[in-house]
């Protein structure tokens, strides 16, 4: 019996080298067209610069693509993946050298015996995962599966399991034939003990056949691939080796278009399919379909009409419909109302939890505020929020109120920085709702309160503070930031001040990443921390410790800046204060509800997410929620109302609770 | 279609800040913030989802100076083809009837087919588009909520009547419609809308062009004043639970509690 | 001393208090004893039953009746009225949608001074008949002055005048004639406000909503109070046209006009609009975050507060009041 390479063998009259090459070329020549169709659009689209910085791209594929950093987030996927993955990455060799194998009979199979063990028992795993996905995705699915697409992803699995099974018959039946070892318990020794009860003559056409299978297998799936979320396979390396590094740094309304010369720019914004940038369009193509993004997405939960997951999926649908492999390529009409829905790309608070839990960093918030400008650029912005932009124009704050009476909160707890500072100083950045909203009001009274006590020399903007914009521009109406960050860096570079401190963490984020030329900026917590440790503030016992507090992570703070744990400790220095987690904590903390423009817009609903937050705090046995954002405060506040918990829910700030454990003078 | 939207600049009154100046004999004028009156605006929205419908243009026209001529430019913003300004130092104390009279004028050298203008302006008197269409003796209609053009020259046009209903009516044209907010969803026009129509140029007619003498107001303002509390409400006092607790009992005086 | 006339509106067969308005604004110019003429116009049974009643208040009665008349259209209304009324003469007009329509035309075609929605008549003085208004939303009021030389047309503020105690009179209805009306507007049909869930017009207590809830998520708050008092919720306009109530709980002139008992007005700054939809005198409560509401002028009682604060605080007092347990 010849059980020499395929390549010499005949194959219905047909060579084997001469079949596999066709095959090969052909395969290769299919895939090799499928990616140019595929690559057709990312010509078309917006530029984005993500070729710099090398050796830092090049640890984010170290550490997310072959570290699979992400994936362990969630237990059981994060396990199978990583065993599939390792799989993929140590049969790659294997595949390539098998395809060889049929074209050039002397080829000699790398890696040696050691290897071949290796290699035999990662296929092994790989094909017994494949079978547990499988029955994961039709008899047990996780809610964030979703109820469709079953079929797609266990077509391709059972595919998956063929190459292994392909390949292990390849082997065994070669085994079986000469009486040769495998390696034990093996998917090969499996097939091996198969065919000994096989009658010898079709041990050589299992050999054959096998590897024929295999070949077909390899190079449909090759081309079947990029069609369906199996594209990540190909394109997650590339997608994480160009992933944004400057994950704060919100994309310009076009890339290599500087803020001044912002006019140049016809239309602001995505409307159609060839205004997001190529990496966007990458991205659609990286989804791997996991949901772990909608299952983290507050808006999701709430039942407003966004779902990340859903979004990402139907945009590369769209892709494909409009860049087809044959056929016309589909010609610039608008995405609002084609796939998108105006109220889907306002429910976006811009918390930032799909894009910390993604395995395959895709971007969401620069194509959410991206689609926003494309909307305001067109007018089509929501009544509701009209009003406040009107107002934040005219009055410098979304509220409507008057300006000269910005700095009205204080009662003589913070002095008005007069503007002619000697870069000494710290400016204390109040912003527009701790200055207007009566209950917030005292959240910047405790702060000042704080900060002198603490010994800080700090004066306020008063009414020559405009809103900070943050927001603002979130919410898509880029110019009005820009005029709003132009106004407040003059008169925050007029005051002289070196610092700036703020108790609003939408205020930090976009003063530490959009503006520029401005003094550093910290957030309250990480001063009162910083100032705890070296003894400047001394905090009391609290007089009542029967009261369990847990610390809500605002989303601005926590997770988009990384700062988690001096709050932490500054609660955890109060004497007498038992604190607990909630379970959703840290970067994996859930959304007030948003703050900013957020607070105007009349989302469709089922629930508040600050409902959920607070009877998520009660399921972690708290009776005192502390935040330290206004937003947070708003809405956890209007939330206990909201669920009826009054009298067993209540919040406080941060600075508020620090004011009241410190000693007055 | 072609459609005159007479606008107006007006102080933001939402807020509740219209107070008496110091002299008391106007009021506090300084910190006010001005925009186009609310109705005009919604007018405008309207002659534009028309336009966009059937074809034709709009022109924004209002009487007034300098500092009018931003609300020109929003509402060119917004889409509008064509912004007048209407300025002459004798119509600066045109009351409202001098002003239907000078629009009277400038309507006269034109030809519009429709002309809508804001239900009322900041002084309630709701009088200039009634005004203007006896004076060019056009059908008018007041509190309009819904328009559809028809064909032969005819709109078939809703009003807000008491108790919430409509009154639906036919009308000839041209003639002029007030326009009540709520009609439609005006679109958002922000900074950037603004910067691009800054340039364009928006002509300025004057007495002389419009060959019109405004003559003397027979309606005077003579001051403004703040009625004095007088009869006004009992004021309760105290934290909130006292008020409530006096409120309750008040509530039960007076039947409200039984 | 020029005439006076009233025009009154055809009110579909409501008995209410336009006429004595009228008639009490008119004798705030001409005095207790001179002539006021109604002018009334329309067509069959139900003009000639508008003029029995006006015969109580009036002493001459002009009756306009022409078919084309039947439904008071104001185009046609204007023509007539500026066919019949001499020159010089002083005409009120009640301010509503109808005034509204009719009057600025009205006084072109009688080449008459016009004044809109007056408020206080404070005398004539030679020519110039001294009048009060009000500007920005009820903000602030003027003194204005007004030359009643060619005649003037008055719309006056419904409720604003207090119907005199003035014995009833009997007076005599002329029929006038008008020639053929040119209609160029032509009325089709009135579509009535739809139906909604509740009928706050039957209520005694009344909850009412206005800006200041702020977000329609908070109105539960108001429902909780209504439900402990035994009453319902109601609301301005801006709560409708934010659409977070449908229109059917709109108290004010292009809503609901209710008569309750007791009216607790929630956030709602007081425009003449929306109050002049509460009639009956019911006691009136304001709870306004602002001091400088309009409200507070003419409710009963006030409470500055925030109505979010507010509300429970009082919900919680009625409930032990009345034994409720909370829920």
């Amino acid at each position: 019996m010849d059980f020499r390479s395929p390549a010499e063998a005949t194959y219905w009259l047909v060579e084997g080298r001469a079949l596999f090459l066709f095959l090969y070329f052909l395969g290769t020549a299919c895939f090799a067209w499928i990616v140019a169709k595929r690559l057709a659009p990312l010509w078309r689209a917006q530029p984005d610069p993500r070729f710099d910085r090398p050796l830092a791209r090049l640890m984010n594929v170290a550490r997310y693509w072959f570290g699979q950093w992400r994936h362990p987030r969630y237990p059981v996927s994060g396990a199978l993946h990583i065993l599939l993955f390792t799989g993929f990455l140590i049969l790659a060799l294997r595949a390539f050298a098998l395809l060889i194998y049929g074209i050039d009979a002397k080829f000699i199979m790398p890696g040696g015996p050691m290897y071949g063990v290796v290699r035999d028992y990662a296929a092994t795993v790989v094909f017994f995962v494949v079978v547990i996905a499988a029955i994961r995705r039709l008899v047990f699915p996780p809610a964030r599966f979703g109820k469709d697409r079953p079929a797609d992803a266990v077509f391709l699995l059972a595919l998956i399991g063929v190459l292994m099974a392909a390949d292990a018959f390849f082997e065994g039946a070669r085994a079986a034939a000469q009486n040769e070892p495998v390696t034990f318990l093996s998917l090969s020794w499996m097939a091996k003990s198969t065919l000994l009860h096989v009658s010898a003559s079709w041990h050589r056409n299992f050999y054959l056949g096998a590897y024929l299978v295999h070949g077909l297998t390899f190079f449909f799936l090759l081309c079947y691939r990029p069609f369906g979320i199996q594209f990540h396979v190909e394109t997650s390396l590339f997608g994480i080796y160009f992933a944004k590094l400057d994950r704060e740094q919100l994309k310009p309304v076009r890339w290599g278009v500087a803020d001044a010369h912002i006019d140049q720019v016809k239309s602001f914004g995505v409307k159609t399919l060839e205004d997001f940038t190529w990496k966007h369009l990458l991205d659609f193509y990286s989804c791997a379909d996991c949901g772990r993004c909608s299952d983290q997405c507050p808006s999701n939960a709430v039942g407003r009409p966004l779902s990340p997951r859903q979004f990402t999926i139907k945009s590369r649908d769209y892709c494909f419909q409009h860049y087809p492999i044959t056929g016309q390529t589909g010609n610039g009409k608008p995405l609002i109302g084609a796939i998108y829905s105006e109220d889907e790309i306002w429910s976006c608070t811009t918390c930032g939890a799909c894009e910390a839990e993604c395995p395959l960093l895709v971007e969401y918030i620069d194509k959410i505020v991206d689609l926003r400008r494309g909307m305001v650029d067109g007018g089509r912005v929501p009544q509701a929020m009209q009003k406040p932009l009107k107002a934040l124009e005219s009055r410098g704050n979304p509220f409507g109120k008057m300006q000269k009476k910005r700095a009205d909160w204080a009662q003589g707890t913070a002095p008005v920085l007069n503007g002619n500072g000697t870069r000494t100083g710290t400016l204390y950045f109040v912003d527009s709702i701790t200055s207007y909203d009566e209950r917030i009001q005292s959240i910047g009274r405790a702060t000042a309160k704080v900060l002198a006590r603490a010994g800080v020399e700090f004066g306020i903007l008063g009414p020559a503070e405009r809103d900070s914009g943050h927001d603002v521009r979130r919410f898509g109406e880029e110019m009005l930031f820009l005029a709003l960050r132009d106004y407040n860096t003059e008169a925050i570079r007029a005051s002289g001040v070196n610092r700036i401190v703020t108790a609003d963490p939408h205020a930090y984020n976009t003063l530490k990443h959009d503006y520029r030329d401005v003094p550093p900026v910290e957030h309250i917590s990480q001063a009162i921390a910083r100032d705890v440790r070296a003894g400047k503030l001394r905090l009391q016992p609290l007089a009542d410790s029967t009261a369990t507090y847990t610390y809500h992570d605002p989303c601005y703070l926590g997770r988009h800046n990384q700062v988690f744990d001096d709050p932490r400790e500054v609660l955890d220095a109060i004497p007498g204060l038992k604190r607990v987690e909630m379970s959703r904590c840290r970067d994996r903390s859930f959304c007030c509800g948003g703050g900013g423009l957020a607070l105007f817009y009349e989302p469709k609903e089922e629930e508040r997410m600050g409902v959920k937050r607070v009877r998520m705090a009660a399921d972690a046995g708290a009776s005192v929620i502390v935040t330290a954002c206004p937003f947070c405060m708003v809405n956890i506040e209007d939330a206990i109302k909201v669920a009826g918990m009054e009298g067993k829910m209540s919040a406080i700030d941060l600075a508020e609770l620090v004011e009241k454990q410190t000693k007055g003078d | 279609m072609d459609i005159l939207v007479c606008a107006r600049r007006v102080p933001d009154t939402s807020e509740n800040e219209i107070a008496l100046n110091s002299a008391g004999d106007d009021i506090e004028r300084e910190d006010l913030v001005y925009s186009v009156n609310e109705p005009d605006n919604y007018a405008v929205e309207e002659a534009l989802q028309i336009v966009q419908r059937i074809g034709g243009e709009v022109t924004v026209v209002t009487v007034g100076g300098e500092d009018d001529e931003e609300i020109l430019r929003r509402e060119m913003a917004m889409g509008v083809q064509h912004g007048v300004l209407i300025s002459d130092e004798t119509f600066m104390d045109a009351d409202g009837k001098g002003i239907a009279r000078i629009l009277e004028a400038f309507v006269k050298k034109g030809h519009y087919d429709l002309i809508l203008t804001g239900v009322q302006a900041e002084d309630g008197a709701a009088q200039v588009g009634g005004m203007l269409a006896a004076m060019l003796d056009y059908p008018f209609a007041s509190l309009v909520n819904s328009i559809e053009v028809l064909d032969g020259g005819k709109l078939r046009i809703g009003r807000e009547i008491e108790g919430g209903s409509r009154e639906i009516n036919e009308i000839d044209l041209p003639c002029v419609l007030s326009i009540q907010t709520g009609i439609n969803e005006p679109r958002y026009v922000g900074m950037r809308g603004i910067r691009q129509v800054a340039s364009v140029p928006i002509p300025t007619l004057g007495a002389t062009q419009l060959a019109v003498v405004p003559e003397a107001p027979k309606v005077k303002r003579i001051d403004y004043f703040v009625p004095p509390a007088g009869k006004g409400a009992a004021m309760l006092s105290g934290n909130r639970e006292e008020m409530a607790a006096k409120l309750v009992e008040m509530l039960k005086a007076k039947g409200g509690l039984n | 001393m020029p005439r006076i006339f009233v025009y009154v509106p055809p009110s579909g067969g409501v008995v209410d208090d336009t006429p004595a308005e009228l008639l009490a604004a008119a004798r705030q110019i001409a005095g207790p004893e001179a002539c006021v003429t109604a002018v009334v116009t329309g067509w069959g049974a139900e003009l000639d039953a508008a003029c029995e009643q006006l015969c109580a208040y009036f002493g001459e009665i002009w009756k306009i009746a022409q078919e084309t008349l039947v439904y008071p259209n104001a185009e046609l209304v204007r023509q007539a009225l500026a066919a019949v009324l001499p020159r010089g003469c002083i005409l009120l007009v009640p301010h509503n949608h109808f005034g509204v329509d009719l009057s600025p035309g009205l006084s072109i075609k009688m080449d008459a001074a016009f004044v809109s929605d007056v408020l206080e008549i404070e005398g004539l003085e030679g020519d110039w008949l001294k009048l009060v208004r009000q500007e920005f939303g009820g903000q602030v009021s003027t003194h204005v002055r007004c030359d009643v030389s060619a005649g003037a047309v008055l719309n006056v503020r419904p409720g604003a005048f207090q119907p005199l105690d003035a014995p009833p009179v009997s007076g005599q209805v002329h029929d006038v004639a008008v020639g053929p009306l040119a209609a160029r507007r032509r009325y089709l049909s009135t579509i009535a406000a739809e139906a909604g869930d509740v009928d706050i017009t039957k209520y005694k207590i009344l909850v009412s909503i206005g800006r200041g809830i702020q977000d329609p998520d908070n109105i539960a708050i108001a429902q909780e109070l209504a439900e402990v008092l035994g009453g319902a919720v109601s609301c301005s306009r801006p709560v409708v046209d934010a659409r977070w109530l449908d229109k059917s709980r709109q108290v004010g002139s292009s809503g609901k006009t209710v008569k309750p008992k007791v009216y607790l007005a929630c956030g709602i700054s007081g425009s003449f609009q929306h109050l002049s939809g509460i009639k009956g005198n019911p006691f009136l409560v304001a709870i306004n975050k602002n001091p400088k509401a309009p409200i507070f002028r003419v409710a009963d009682a006030g409470i500055v507060d925030d109505l979010l604060e507010f509300l429970p605080e009082l919900t919680n007092q009625v409930r032990e009041e009345r034994g409720v347990p909370a829920k």
